[in-house]
C-alpha cells in the first residue's frame, strides 16, 4: 500500500441492523479476544422498540467505540494516552494512562470504563489483527454478516460500498464528533 | 414520531451504567476548595492592591500560605480518585491544549511557588522572625533570598497572583464546560460561574476570620459583586440552555421543573446566594454583621452547587434524551 494512502486511510465499522439478531456472538468473541475482565464489555448489543403496540417495530444494534474523527476523549486527556493510531483508530497507552477518568467524561457513548488495573480501555477495532491482515473478531465471529470493517477512504472498500448502497445512521451525530460506526437501516 | 416504549443493553459497565458516577466526592471536595483558594488568591492580592499596603490582620496575613495547605488538601482528593495513582507523574510529562485537565495540573504546580511568594510578602516582622527561627540553618539564606524577592517585586507578585487565582477558578468550571457528552455541563459559562463562587466562597472563609473594620467592609462589599456575578451567570447558564435547541432545552427542564429542581433553588439559589446578598444588605445598611451565619451559608451553598452540578451532569447524555 502506498504511503500516501496509509496516511489517509480511515477505518469504520457497519452494522446492519437488519441482519443482527442480537446473538452476542460479537460481545463474546471481543472479550475472549482482549481479555477483557469478567463484568466489564467492549461492545454491547441495544435493543431497540419503538412504537405502540401491535405496531411495533425493533431494532438490534451492536454497539461499541465510534473511533471518532474528532475524538473529545483524545481532546480531553492531559497524559496523551488516548491518542489516534492507525487508521482514525482511537486507542489507549495504558502505561500512559493515569486513570483520570476525563476521557470517559468526554465520550458521547459512554464506551470507555476503567479496567481494573487501573487504566481506561475500550475497543480497538482489534488493531493487532487488522495489522496482521485478520478482520476484527467481533466481524470474524458474527454469524449474520451483519458486521463490515474496512477502510471508508478506499471506494473499492466493502465498507465504502455499503455505505454508497445503503441508507445508514450514526448514533448520536448532534455529539459533533463525528464517528465512524455506522448502522445500515 | 412513535413514543420509545422499551430500549435494553447487555452494557451493565461500572461506572458507567445505568448513567455515569465516575467522579464522587474526591472531585467535589477538590473542585471546591480549588474555587475557594482561586478566590483566597485574587481577593488577598487584590486587596492590598487597592489599599497600597499589607494586611494588617494575623489571619489575613498568613491566608496566602493557609490557602497552599488547602489546594494540597484539594490535590489529594484528586489522587485518591485516580484509579492508577501510582501513575499521576504522568499529568507533568505532558502538556495537551485542548484538555483543560492538563492546563489545571500546570495551573496547580504554578500555584505554590506565586503562593508562597504572595505568602512569605504578607509576614509581619514578628512573623518572619518566627519563621527564620523554625528553619533549618542551612535554608535560612534561601528563605532570606525568597523574603527578598517577595518584598523587591511586590506588585509583579500580587497581579500574577489574581491572574492565578483567575486562572484557576476559570478552569475548574471550564474542566466541566468542555465536556460536549455531558449535556448539563457544555456550557462556558461554567468557567465565569465557578471562578465568581470561588471568589464568594474565598470572601467567606476570610469573613469567618478576625479582620480589620475596613478590611471586613471591602470584602462583604466585593463579595456581594461576585453574587450577583452568579446569579447573572446562573440565569444566562440556563437561558442558553433553554434557547439553544432540543439538547439544550432538556438541560434546562433538568433545573427548570426537572429533578435538580429543587435541590438547586433552594440549596444554591436561595440560601447560598439570595439569603447571604440580603444579609450584606442589611450588614452594610444597618452596620448588624452577620459573622459566623452569612460566610456558612456562602460556603454550603459554593460546595452545594458544586456538588449538584457534577452529580446532575454525569446524569446527562445524548442516550438519555426523549
Amino acid at each position: 500500500m502506498s504511503a500516501a494512502k496509509t496516511a489517509t486511510k480511515r477505518y469504520a465499522m457497519t452494522v446492519d441492523t437488519r441482519q443482527c439478531v442480537g446473538c452476542k456472538a460479537c460481545v463474546l468473541a471481543c472479550k475472549a479476544e482482549n481479555a477483557v475482565p469478567d463484568g466489564f464489555c467492549r461492545q454491547w448489543i441495544v435493543e431497540e422498540i419503538r412504537g405502540e403496540f401491535p405496531k411495533l417495530s425493533a431494532e438490534i444494534r451492536s454497539e461499541r467505540c465510534n473511533h471518532c474523527t474528532d475524538a473529545p476523549c483524545v481532546k480531553n486527556c492531559p497524559t496523551g494516552a488516548s491518542h489516534v493510531n492507525e487508521g482514525g483508530v482511537v486507542l489507549v497507552t495504558h502505561h500512559k494512562c493515569s486513570g483520570c477518568k476525563a476521557c470517559i467524561a468526554a465520550c458521547p457513548y459512554d464506551a470507555r470504563f476503567v479496567h481494573p488495573e487501573g487504566y481506561v480501555d475500550k475497543c480497538t477495532f482489534c488493531l493487532h489483527r487488522v495489522q496482521k491482515g485478520l478482520q476484527p473478531a467481533c466481524v470474524g465471529v458474527c454469524p449474520t454478516g451483519t458486521l463490515t470493517f474496512g477502510d471508508a477512504s478506499d471506494p473499492e472498500s466493502a465498507v465504502s460500498a455499503q455505505l454508497r448502497e445503503r441508507s445508514s445512521k450514526v448514533n448520536h451525530p448532534e455529539s459533533g464528533a463525528g464517528p465512524n460506526v455506522h448502522f445500515l437501516v | 414520531m412513535n413514543a420509545l416504549l422499551e430500549a435494553t443493553t447487555t452494557r451493565t459497565n461500572p461506572g458507567i451504567d445505568p448513567s455515569l458516577h465516575i467522579w464522587g466526592w474526591e472531585i467535589v471536595v477538590y473542585l471546591f476548595l480549588g474555587g475557594l483558594v482561586a478566590g483566597i488568591f485574587v481577593l488577598a492580592a487584590a486587596l492590598e492592591l487597592k489599599s497600597g499596603e499589607k494586611p494588617r490582620g494575623t489571619a489575613l496575613r498568613l491566608m496566602p500560605i493557609v490557602a497552599l495547605g488547602l489546594i494540597s488538601v484539594g490535590m489529594g482528593a484528586l489522587w485518591l480518585d485516580l484509579a492508577h495513582r501510582l501513575w499521576a507523574w504522568r499529568f507533568y510529562l505532558f502538556f495537551h491544549a485542548t484538555s483543560p485537565m492538563s492546563w489545571g495540573a500546570w495551573i496547580l504546580v504554578l500555584i505554590y511557588p506565586v503562593g508562597l511568594l504572595l505568602g512569605l510578602g504578607s509576614m509581619n516582622d514578628e512573623q518572619r522572625a518566627w519563621l527564620r527561627g523554625k528553619t533549618p540553618g542551612a535554608l535560612r539564606g534561601l528563605l532570606t533570598t525568597l523574603f527578598g524577592w517577595a518584598d523587591g517585586r511586590r506588585r509583579g507578585i500580587l497581579v500574577t497572583s489574581v491572574a492565578m487565582g483567575v486562572a484557576l477558578g476559570i478552569y475548574t468550571g471550564l474542566l466541566l464546560g468542555t465536556m460536549p457528552s455531558r449535556i448539563l455541563w457544555n456550557s462556558a459559562v461554567l468557567g465565569p460561574l465557578f471562578l465568581a463562587s470561588g471568589i464568594s466562597t474565598g470572601a467567606a472563609l476570610l469573613l469567618l476570620l478576625p479582620l480589620e473594620e475596613s478590611e471586613r467592609k471591602t470584602l462583604v462589599r466585593w463579595d456581594a459583586v461576585a453574587i450577583v456575578a452568579e446569579l447573572v451567570l446562573i440565569a444566562l447558564m440556563l437561558l442558553g440552555f433553554a434557547t439553544s435547541g432540543e439538547v439544550g432545552q432538556w438541560a434546562a427542564s433538568q433545573f427548570l421543573g426537572g429533578p435538580y429542581t429543587a435541590v438547586f433553588f433552594s440549596c444554591v439559589v436561595v440560601l447560598g446566594l439570595l439569603v447571604p446578598l440580603v444579609m450584606e444588605a442589611i450588614e452594610a445598611k444597618r452596620h448588624l454583621p452577620f459573622a459566623t451565619i452569612l460566610p456558612v451559608l456562602i460556603l454550603t451553598g459554593g460546595l452545594a452547587l458544586r456538588w449538584i452540578l457534577l452529580t446532575a451532569g454525569q446524569h446527562s447524555a445524548f442516550r438519555f434524551l426523549p
